[in-house]
């Protein structure tokens, strides 16, 4: 068993966790995955409050949960809930909480999980917030990172696609920071890497390239992150059916990769990865979702106190 | 130097090396603190170090460090001087706080401060520029993008 080293009540943003902490939260993770590590949550209980549509994170979530012995409460959407009646989210969070250990919040509301984690006292999982964090994702994508390069250390890593909305390579990219990476930012000119997170990276003195095509750097890469572009994001529908073939990942596109090198993708795809890929030894996105799972059992564990006994 | 046209008081604070124009925010701010006081304005003064500055001088009314934080915000270079019977009896410059709180609205109206009734709170950024992050949504503005609370 790692020794203890996780600071944080909650996981809120990727702002919040110290180096210190990510590793312990991987180590952990990756011992329930090889199952030397096998926490113990018969009798705990997660709320999993999903107020905005999610399958993945949803699911992964509830099957971290049940694998460990641990129960779920699903609340999908507010259809079903008082919150509909004009119940304030401070009301419904201050209710769930007499129910549950653990509270998993998903919500188009920026800020919704930091606001929870101030007003009730069970640890807090943001499972996505709007467009700003997505920390559990982060996690599963360094945990899959780590897993796949055996570090994190001194890695040559190409966010691709739209870097100007997707939050999860904004946290990914805050999240790797102070692992010394390189990075490479592939996006069409107008969905580039927003300045307050360059900013961030600079002042760290991380080093980042901007550049609008995978192929001048593809041979350098160890991982290459791909992200959805979607057309609601043009302006012109012209330049998006101009634009979209440039970021579509085909066996063409890697021809010359690295041996290590390994896609992943947040997921859902769409077409932004060629289905040929999928059978490439680059291709690691399904492993990736799986890893889901074992990075959010390390989560629910740790912050239940169901890993520390 | 040139002597300013704004009568001296006899108890009160004067803020001075305001950027020019912003007085009246700078009152805005302190909308009800000094309710009732008299107060004196001078607006685009000359100033040797930025030019124009403005200048506010309020009566009988001292203000407490947190009506010097709102200030700082939008008169980061604003200097405050306590007059009591006539002599400066304090005088410092205005400091940005490490975190500023419920002073300002946060501009995204996807924020939970925009949504619940909670204070805002941003904390102040060091590395690079003058930023704001909000403590919530964890968006950075700078300070012309925040708007003041009022009051």
């Amino acid at each position: 068993m790692p020794e203890r080293k996780f600071s944080n009540k909650h996981i809120i943003s990727m702002r919040d966790l110290s180096r210190e902490d990510m590793i312990y939260l991987l180590d952990i993770a990756e011992g329930i995955h090889d199952g030397s590590i096998k926490p113990d949550m018969a009798g705990k209980i997660a709320a999993l409050l999903f107020f905005e549509p999610s399958t993945r994170t949803c699911f992964s979530f509830e099957s971290a949960m049940k694998r460990l012995g641990g129960e779920t409460l699903l609340m999908k959407g507010t259809g079903s809930t008082s919150v509909q009646k004009g119940e304030s989210f401070a009301d419904t969070l201050k209710t769930i909480e007499r129910y549950s250990d653990i509270i998993v919040i998903r919500t188009a509301v920026e800020g919704a999980a930091r606001f929870a984690s101030e007003i009730i006292g069970l640890p807090v999982v943001n499972a996505g917030d709007g467009a700003n964090q997505h920390p559990t994702q982060a996690l599963l994508d360094l945990y899959s990172i780590r897993k796949t390069q055996g570090t994190l250390e001194n890695l040559k890593i190409g966010l691709v696609g739209d870097l100007r909305f997707g939050r999860t390579v904004h946290s990914l990219s805050q999240a790797l920071a102070g692992f010394n990476p390189e990075f490479y930012f592939i996006s069409p000119s107008h969905l580039v890497m927003p300045e307050h997170i360059k900013s961030g990276l600079r002042s760290l003195g991380v080093n980042f390239t901007e550049l609008q095509s995978v192929e001048e750097v593809v041979s350098e890469l160890d991982i290459m992150y791909v992200t959805r572009i979607q057309k609601e994001r043009f302006a012109d529908p012209e330049e998006y059916e101009k634009l979209k073939g440039s970021y579509v990942i085909n066996l063409e596109t890697i021809r010359n990769a690295k041996e290590n090198m390994k896609i992943l993708h947040p997921l859902p795809r769409v077409d932004e990865i060629a289905e040929e890929v999928d059978a490439s030894p680059h291709a690691y996105y399904f492993e990736q979702a799986e890893n889901g799972v074992y990075t959010r059992q390390a989560i629910l564990s740790i912050l239940t106190g169901g890993i520390s006994k | 130097m040139k002597q300013l046209k704004v009568d001296a008081i006899k108890n009160g604070t004067v803020i001075d090396h305001i950027p020019g124009g912003k007085a009246v925010q700078v009152l805005k701010i302190l909308n009800g603190k000094a309710a009732g006081d008299p107060v004196s304005i001078g607006m685009n003064l000359p100033s040797a170090k930025f030019g124009k500055k403005d200048i506010v001088k309020i009566e009988n009314h001292e203000l407490s460090v947190d009506d010097v934080n709102r200030i700082a915000l939008i008169a980061p270079t604003a200097t405050i001087t306590i007059i009591r019977d006539y002599e400066t009896s304090e005088k410092w410059k205005v400091e940005i706080p490490e975190v500023i709180e419920n002073i300002a609205h946060c501009p995204n109206p996807n924020c939970i401060t925009n949504t619940e009734r909670i204070p805002t709170r941003f904390d102040v950024l060091s590395d690079g520029g003058p930023g704001f992050m909000c403590r919530y949504c964890e968006k950075v503005y700078e300070a012309e993008g925040l708007k003041i609370k009022v009051g």
